[in-house]
């Protein structure tokens, strides 16, 4: 070995503490939002009046607040899935597909179904849960039992899930009452979700996705099967010899993952929208930024309640800036890659100690 | 008379909706092969059809658009290389994080760009002498642009390359196994570095193929999911130029075909089938892939560190 007066070395560190990966996630975020700071920059908006612009709009007052939680609605309920399949190292790219399947579900049960009353709120969930969860399940079975690639099958899928609505809409599911829009007939108000006081808070859907999170954060730690999900996913191998059944968990994630990605659906058709319309509307890349979220949140569905807030909070805040500055939406696009990278990218400083030192 | 102008719209479509897919399943087959997965492949394009539509625009070049497109895709893919590699980080949420930074980054860029016609496209051209020939001269080589045929060229040179020159054997190797060739004195970080830059060129031509030549125009999110079609169509091609020609070409065939059932279907499910198509594929070739996991590189997707297993 060539002796080296200085330089850089690089260690492994056995398992970060909960304090590292807290300091390197706020780092990364921080970092994130210096870069958004050069964009807003570039555009002529100093960078303070568009951070203002954002807390103000979405925190300042009721009527954004309200606003922050309706995009934390779907954001979490996608999140929370998604931190059980990232677990079991499957790729769900899929959660804006089976969210759509979701609400396809729902607008049959509120439509179609002849159901009425008061059963028709918890059957559009079910029905909501029960086809996101077997969206999600064709992607798993394929991957445990042909091999197939899971990013590529589930993102696939979404597209698959754009089209099917958009037939829906343009063709059988058109409403009689809507002069040739693609749109379906508003919901009758029996299949329509509370919310809280005049706003698109539709709580109950919230309320799933709070119970969801602690749900698999304990099914996750203290669980039989969300212990054989962790195995499977760290380490294969270990989990065969041990005779877990991969495909039996791979399954039990997916359906999580994809149930509850579907709830989320009915959420925004049966909360929000009140009737079923172009795809764009009904998901606005929710399974997209749940990747993050549930990223952000180191695989921690209670972490989630947190980062599906502040995601929700740029949701919102990216809208009153649209408005009141006059920036482009898609502004929060760029922000979601900009965030990755660096979350990602810091990810080096949890498991590696780096240091100049001399030899 | 009527199977025959079937035959020559299926084979002209083929070519003109195959390039894209070709072009970016290239590229990703060598960034693959040296062990680097990039699921950037849309964020490139993408961001190679906005510079090369709007350099082609302004200069009224479509060539030089061409250029700066590949240019772009080429600087755009370092994010991800300097990601997966220099910081070894995941390369499935880079990638994505890559094509999310693609997608709003050319977005926020185009917003102005949206409905100007390009008036100056790639030329098409009719290769003169072939396309004389009964069915082969009208469908494969009349009025197309002169990119079809670079690309189509660059297989052979490609595929010789990867697997008969040195230069192909160190690919694989860093793709196969790092750490003996590592220990043979190559450079892994190096020739990773320049895989990806390499697929993101291609992925950058593809884009510029897009907006200077098949649809000489500029809209958000005009790749439309090609990008993801690629990395099926990468193991569809079982990392192989050639099967990647055949691949594309076949899955552009198939797409126009499907369009010949619009009396039956409605255009919704119609779009829709590409994607499904994708799935069936990868469905049909998996036996091969569990049997053998043929061309698979062994160390596709993990970060390479010296020293480490």
């Amino acid at each position: 070995m060539v002796q080296a007066p200085k330089c850089l070395s690089i260690e492994r560190r056995p398992i970060p503490s909960g304090r590292t990966i807290f300091t390197v996630s706020i780092l990364a975020i921080v970092a994130a939002l210096i870069v958004m700071a050069i964009f807003f920059a570039a555009y002529g908006v100093s960078p303070i009046r568009a951070y203002g612009a954002i807390l103000r709009g979405a925190l300042g007052n009721w009527s954004g607040f309200s606003e922050t939680l309706r995009r934390m609605i779907p954001l979490l309920l996608c999140g929370v899935g998604l931190t059980v399949t990232l677990r079991a190292l499957f790729w769900n790219i899929g959660a804006d597909g089976q969210l759509l399947f979701g609400a396809i579900a729902a607008t049959w049960v509120a439509l179609f179904s002849g159901l009425h009353g008061p059963l028709v709120i918890p059957a559009m969930f079910a029905a909501g849960f029960l086809a996101g969860a077997l969206w999600g399940l064709i992607p798993a079975v394929l991957k445990v039992k042909l091999g197939i690639n899971d990013v590529i099958t589930t993102l696939m899928m979404n597209y698959i899930a754009i089209y099917i609505v958009l037939y829906l809409i343009h063709g059988p599911w058109k409403g009689p009452s809507v002069r040739g829009y693609p749109l379906t007939d508003i919901f009758p108000p029996a299949a329509q979700l509370p919310t809280i006081g005049n706003t698109h808070v539709h709580w109950p859907t919230l309320l799933i996705g709070l119970v969801a999170a602690v749900v698999a954060y304990i099914m996750l730690n203290r669980m039989k099967s969300g212990f054989e999900i962790r195995v499977v996913g760290e380490n294969p191998h270990a989990a065969r010899y041990a005779g877990m059944s991969e495909l039996k968990t791979v399954v039990i994630a997916m359906l999580i993952s994809g149930g509850l990605a579907g709830i989320a659906g009915v959420g925004e058709v049966a909360g929000v929208q009140l009737r079923l319309l172009n795809p764009a509307q009904v998901s606005m890349g929710y399974g997209y930024t749940a990747i993050i979220v549930a990223w952000l949140a180191r695989k921690n569905p209670l972490a989630v309640i947190v980062t599906s807030f502040f995601f929700g909070v740029l949701m919102a805040g990216g809208d009153v800036i649209k408005v009141n500055l006059g920036l482009p939406f898609q502004l929060i696009n760029v922000f979601n890659g900009v965030i990755m990278f660096f979350l990602i990218g810091s990810e080096i400083f949890m498991h590696y100690k780096i240091s100049l030192r001399r030899r | 008379m009527g199977w025959e102008s079937w035959l020559i719209s299926t084979l002209a479509r083929a070519l003109a909706y195959g390039t894209p897919l070709l072009l970016g399943t290239l590229g990703e087959i060598y960034a693959e092969r040296a062990g680097v997965l990039n699921l950037g492949i849309e964020g490139m394009m993408i961001m190679g059809a906005y510079s090369a539509f709007v350099v082609a625009y302004k200069t009224g070049h479509p060539w030089l658009g061409v250029l700066v497109g590949a240019v772009v895709g080429g600087a755009f893919s370092l994010i991800h290389a300097f990601a997966s590699i220099t910081l070894k980080a995941n390369q499935v949420v880079s990638g994505l994080a890559l094509t999310m930074l693609g997608l709003g980054l050319s977005g926020v860029l185009g917003r102005s760009w949206v409905g100007h016609p390009l008036f100056t496209p790639l030329r098409r051209i009719t290769v003169p002498g072939l396309s004389a020939i009964p069915i082969i001269g009208p469908g494969l080589f009349t009025r197309q642009n002169l990119l079809v045929y670079i690309t189509m060229l660059l297989v052979p040179i490609l595929w010789y390359i990867l697997f008969h020159t040195r230069i192909g054997v160190t690919i694989r190797a860093v793709g196969e196994d790092p750490a003996t060739a590592d220990s043979l004195g190559v450079n892994v970080a190096r020739v990773r570095y320049l895989c990806v830059i390499f697929g993101g060129i291609f992925a950058g031509l593809a884009g510029a193929y897009l907006s200077v030549g098949y649809r000489p125009s500029w809209t958000e999110g005009m790749t439309g999911g090609m990008g993801w079609i690629v990395i099926a169509l990468t193991i569809f091609a079982f990392w192989n130029p050639i099967y990647g020609l055949l691949g594309s070409y076949f899955f552009a065939a198939l797409y126009h075909l499907s369009y010949r059932m619009q009396a039956w279907v409605s255009p919704e499910l119609l779009k829709a089938m590409p994607y499904a198509f994708a799935i069936i594929i990868l469905i049909f070739v998996s036996r091969g892939t569990l049997q053998k996991r043929m061309g698979a590189p062994a160390a596709l997707a993990i970060p390479y560190t010296r020293g480490e297993e």
